[in-house]
């Protein structure tokens, strides 16, 4: 297990809370808040060790779409970029629902 | 399917088995009336996982809800079978035993609460062993007190099925609602092999393992009252039915019963499954 | 194999030692013992789970709780509750030494789960009755055994002895689940309370009424037996005083620390209980 925590600069407001996923095999979980201050704040939790520079370049890649103040919290159990991905983008079409 | 309109129900029908534990909860209470209690951002998470190097899921995989069913005040519990296999840890336990201690005050005071088990769990999580296996054993104490004031409705749809102390509470409800692809069974197949053997049992031969504890096996000789198919909509309406229903004597209490039929039976050898069903054939 | 048997026949050895008898009845089967004897001013009632190798379950021969036993200890605890309608409800002593549930074929398809919730029902259906149940550990106490044998108790008392276990799992399946050792199982039990078997550590989890100390559970001696009957006469009379349900397992100054999370979560659950 490992816990790692990302920071990127925002340019909204995040309204409310939503929640998707589930922390079962090859899945995550993501619950995203309005954050505390100005930044978006992302803190990882995973079963799968190593694979810090991986979050980073999905987080980066994910974060040029997204500009929300925004506090994540994503515990994950193996999932792969691309289901993280998938998770996060779902969270944001929830916060805009 | 006997023909193209029938078919195309089958395949339109909103699946319950394809729902998570929050879908689930949704889909019983009255449209529109879900209010989640203890959820994710509450953040009641596992304090024994993460010490054995697990990742704890935000509501430790049990999802408690408010509502109404039929527009009587109602909680449903419900366990997210893709977390942790549903197995109840210190939490997941608390939350389940916790509702139904509160449903019970309420039903005390004269308020009666409708509760609902959706249950999807191989029994005790084996990281909180103790502490899982005592909340089990209040959810039991919690079911046979709330039982004298509310029928306790429980469904198990699949596909975990529901194993362990968690079947114990299963049978001490008032009404036991499951799907063809539910197992029903205190130990599971794995352990059984494990413990006993191959010889005792095949894990992996799934026809023989239905054939023991699945859905339509466990109704055909008395061990649930009814049979449904995946369909959301039936599992909501045959809950509805449940409370509509005055219950009968609950099963766990039928003993002399149990132990009549049970004394006829051969323990070295007892029937084939298919015999069973004719010898305990359910009386309607 | 000698050990073990040794160990099996704890329930027995107490119930033999508390009551003089051992508990045969027609109405039983020979792995539930059930005999009434004095405690304090009144008659209770023992029930104890004895291992039977010629159990006609083959997979109940060692001292598990099986479809026979389960339904066994179902009538029995019915039995005394129907006796007592119209006297006071005695105190009902579940001596626990079980070593698990039955796992088998033969118990999934004639349904061992319903077997022990009849079990379980009728226990906590005495206890809700007013009977002063009271669970005394002197052996293993694992799994589905103990849930259906001592869980439903008001009171949980234990000897602090090597030979009482608790668990949810018995230490060698819970090894060959797992993939560690037993020794391992032991290291991570000390450092992760719940997943412990030793009683001393089960101790801190606050389910326990109260930890008896200085009594051989293998072999009681005279004074053993005093001191255990003093701690029982105590536990019904504290049964007697208190709520018929189980909350003084979240209540005892060690379910603080030891159920913090258990306790919590039901605060929160009641603080949202109903619509703001």
């Amino acid at each position: 297990m490992e816990r790692l925590s990302f920071t990127y600069p925002a340019r909204e407001a995040v309204a409310r809370r939503v929640h998707v996923g589930v922390v079962g095999s090859g899945d995550l979980e993501v619950l995203l808040e309005p954050s505390a201050d100005e930044d978006a704040h992302v803190a990882v939790t995973t079963s799968v060790e190593g694979f810090a520079t991986v979050w980073k370049h999905v987080l980066d890649r994910f974060f040029t779409r997204f500009e929300g103040a925004a506090a994540i919290e994503i515990n994950d159990f193996g999932a792969t970029p691309g289901v993280v991905l998938l998770r996060l983008e779902q969270a944001v079409e929830a916060l805009r629902a | 399917m006997s023909t193209a309109g029938e078919r195309q129900r089958f395949l339109a029908r909103p699946s319950f088995i394809e729902l998570d534990a929050r879908e689930r909860a949704c889909a019983i209470l009255d449209p529109g009336t879900f209010r989640e209690l203890a959820g994710p951002f509450d953040r009641l998470k596992s304090p024994w996982l993460p010490l054995q190097g697990v990742v704890a899921q935000a509501d430790d995989g049990v999802v408690i809800a408010r509502g109404s069913i039929e527009g009587r005040s109602a909680v449903v519990a419900s366990i997210e079978g893709a977390y942790q296999g549903g197995s109840i840890g210190e939490v997941s336990g608390a939350k389940l035993a916790g509702a139904l201690e509160l449903a019970l005050r309420d039903c005390q005071l004269g308020r009666p609460v409708r509760p609902v088990l959706l249950l999807e769990t191989g029994g005790v999580r084996l990281q909180e062993a103790n502490l899982g296996l005592a909340a089990i054993a209040e959810v039991h104490a919690a079911i046979v007190a709330l039982r004298r004031h509310v029928p306790v409705v429980a469904v198990v749809a699949g596909l975990v099925g529901c194993f362990g102390g968690m079947s114990l509470a299963a049978a001490l409800c008032s009404r036991l609602i499951v799907t063809r692809a539910a197992r029903l069974g205190m130990n599971g197949p794995e352990v059984i092999e494990q413990e006993a053997g191959l010889a005792e049992l095949d894990a992996g031969d799934r026809a023989l393992i239905w054939s023991l504890m699945g859905g339509e096996q466990r109704v055909a000789t008395g061990f649930a009252d009814v049979l449904v198919e995946d369909d959301a909509e039936a599992i909501a309406a045959e809950v509805r039915r449940a409370f509509a229903s005055p219950a009968g004597p609950p099963r766990s209490e039928q003993v002399e019963t149990l132990i009549a039929r049970l004394a006829g039976i051969d323990g070295e050898h007892p029937p084939e499954p298919a015999a069973l069903r004719t010898l305990w054939a359910r009386e309607a | 194999m000698g050990a073990a048997h040794t160990l099996h026949g704890i329930g027995l050895r107490w119930l033999e030692a508390l009551t003089g008898s051992a508990g045969l009845l027609d109405s039983a089967p020979r792995t539930v013992r059930v005999a009434d004897a004095p405690l304090g001013a009144e008659v209770a009632r023992f029930i104890a789970i004895v291992p039977d190798p010629d159990n006609r379950f083959p997979r109940a021969r060692a001292g598990e709780v099986g479809l026979d036993e389960a339904l066994g200890l179902a009538r029995q605890v019915r039995r005394t509750i129907a006796e007592d309608a119209q006297r006071g409800p005695r105190p009902i002593i579940a001596l626990v030494d079980v070593t698990s549930q039955a796992y088998g074929r033969r118990e999934e398809l004639l349904g061992i789960h319903l077997a022990g919730a009849a079990a379980v029902d009728a226990y906590a259906s005495a206890r809700l009755a007013g009977h002063p149940l009271i669970a005394l550990l002197v052996g293993k106490a694992i799994s589905g055994g103990f849930l259906t044998h001592g869980y439903q108790a008001n009171r949980i008392l234990a000897l602090d002895s090597p030979e009482v276990l608790i668990h949810a799992m018995s230490q060698q399946s819970a090894a060959r689940v797992t993939r560690r050792t037993v020794e391992e199982l032991e290291q991570l039990g000390a450092q992760v309370a719940p997943m412990a078997y030793d009683v001393r550590s089960y101790a801190k989890l606050g389910l326990l009424h109260r930890l008896i100390g200085g009594v051989n559970a293998a072999a009681p001696a005279p004074g053993d037996l005093e001191r255990v009957r003093a701690e029982l006469i105590a536990a019904v009379v504290e049964a007697r005083a208190a709520p018929r349900d189980l909350s003084s397992r979240l209540t005892s100054a060690a379910a603080l620390a030891g159920r913090a999370a258990s306790i919590a979560v039901r605060r929160r659950l009641a603080e949202q209980w109903d619509a703001p």
